[in-house]
């Protein structure tokens, strides 16, 4: 579980973040919603440490981590899986070398004992045989799906994509969210997604904030979404005039 | 650099010397770097010294046009300016504007694509892994092609003087081989040392705080040569006041 506590963000005097609190479980999908500029993709970095709020704390299993220095932070970075919205792959390194990074770095195991994680990892996000291709060789879902057996090949307890289905068509953004749900299930890893996609929100949402002007505005399942009242979210959820017709039917 | 960068850029250089996670992976980066610095630089650094070997020989013996002046001085000048200044000072030019862009503009990328982010995330020492295996290559690989760069230098001018015939090949000899102060290798070496370091950190670190897009990079990788530039010269200055 990851909790946190009353995160304030600041970026010279634009405040993005406004005292944001939440509880996140393990074995759900929690999302963190919200429009272009509300502060969630902050938030996100605040609790991996690639940002340092300036008040509040981000606790990982009730270990503090907020105000760990950098190699306090490496024990509890190792347990961290994290998917990037660019996937983030190395470019001079073949899928295969992406995934047993890691690996390397942090495991004692022999060649071929990585290399049987990086292909079950691989395997597992259905990419089996793409070992030596380049991420340049890559279309975007197959990029992304790499940075996901990258996330997982160290048996990550906390798992975090931003933006996961940034620039997929939408069947591709589907297979991409079951991954991510299935993943959390079978590992009952903590998964915290960062995503503005309504497909996303209503397929996998088991928990969900939504985050306006850098205040968490409302927080819930994807369930009760459909039925809110509150205008800021659903001028956000139902935005198109699509789903506005489809909201009744939810 | 102004304070503010210079602060940020001792700050990084102390994350760069944390110790390694796993030095195995960091001594064949280091190899990687050096094949890169070295070897991949050798035929420019070649071409270069030769020919400004040659020059320099063609413009002493231009200048020293008096009967009272034997023509062996040609070669004992060439060799000390050789090895006191033009090969350490061009090599490391050179090598800014060679390897400092494609440093720079390598770890830019890597900070806009998110893959620096990635490295921090697993709990990597991002600066640690990127930086210090191209500094420790520098710090190597510039003394050796300055040595290299010595010898060229030397060799050029004695193509360049002989085929003229602005010097004789028996004069040159004998005026680089007369009253060679072997302490004048060690300046240089201290030099190269010295130039191998800026050449390497200066643009990591451009290149490590680089915000925005391919712009930024580009602009990144632009300052990265001009800081790295006027620093080698300032060094210089510093280095041949402390050392001569």
């Amino acid at each position: 579980m990851i909790e946190i506590k009353d995160i304030y963000k600041s970026f010279g005097d634009n405040e993005v973040l406004k005292g944001i609190s939440g509880k996140f479980e393990a074995g759900v999908t929690n999302l963190i919603i919200g429009g272009s500029g509300s502060g969630k993709t902050t938030l996100l970095k605040c609790m991996i440490g690639l940002h340092q709020p300036e008040q509040g704390s981000v606790l990982y299993d009730d270990r503090e981590f907020t105000h760990l220095n950098f190699e306090q932070r490496i024990e509890i970075r190792k347990e961290i899986g994290m998917l990037f919205q660019g996937s983030a792959l190395f470019d001079s390194m073949t899928v295969e070398e992406n995934v047993m990074f890691p690996l390397n770095m942090f495991t004692d195991q022999v060649r071929s004992e990585k290399l049987d994680r990086v292909n079950f990892c691989l395997d597992r996000v259905n990419l089996e045989g793409k070992n030596k291709l380049f991420p340049a060789e890559l279309s975007g879902g197959m990029k992304k799906r790499v940075g996901i057996a990258r996330a997982i090949a160290m048996n990550p307890k906390y798992l975090f994509c931003d933006e996961p289905n940034s620039g997929l068509d939408p069947k591709t953004s589907i297979v991409i969210d079951e991954l991510i749900k299935e993943l959390t299930e079978e590992y009952n890893t903590t998964t915290i997604v960062v995503t503005h996609d309504m497909n996303s929100v209503m397929g996998i949402g088991d928990y969900i904030i939504f985050l306006h002007e850098g205040k968490k505005f409302w927080e819930g399942s994807n369930k009760e979404i459909a039925k809110t009242d509150i205008e800021e979210l659903n001028d956000f959820v139902f935005a198109s005039r699509f789903m506005k017709a489809a909201k009744g039917k939810f | 650099m102004n304070f503010t960068n210079f602060g940020k850029y001792i700050l990084l250089l102390k994350a760069v010397f944390r110790r390694p996670e796993k030095t195995k992976i960091y001594v064949k980066a280091i190899f990687q770097q050096m094949d890169f610095i070295g070897v991949g630089s050798l035929g420019l650094i070649s071409i270069i010294s030769t020919f400004i070997g040659a020059v320099m020989t063609l413009q002493i013996a231009f200048q020293l046009v008096s009967d009272f002046i034997p023509k062996t001085i040609i070669g004992s000048v060439n060799r000390d300016s050789s090895i006191l200044e033009l090969s350490p000072t061009i090599t490391a030019i050179v090598l800014a504007g060679k390897i400092g862009s494609a440093i720079s503009s390598e770890i830019g990328t890597m900070r806009v694509t998110e893959q620096i982010d990635a490295l921090e995330i697993m709990g990597i020492n991002a600066p640690g892994y990127l930086i210090l295996p191209k500094i420790i290559a520098g710090i190597t690989m510039v003394p050796i092609l300055v040595i290299i760069s010595m010898v060229l230098s030397i060799g050029g001018g004695y193509l360049g003087g002989t085929l003229s015939g602005a010097v004789s090949a028996a004069e040159y000899v004998q005026g680089i081989t007369t009253d060679f102060n072997p302490y004048t290798i060690v300046v240089a070496l201290t030099k190269a040392f010295v130039f191998g370091f800026i050449i390497t950190s200066v643009p990591a670190y451009e290149g490590f705080y680089v915000k925005g897009g391919a712009l930024e990079v580009a602009q990144a990788s632009t300052k990265a040569v001009v800081v790295s530039c006027i620093s080698i010269l300032a060094c210089d200055y510093i280095v041949t006041q402390l050392l001569l």
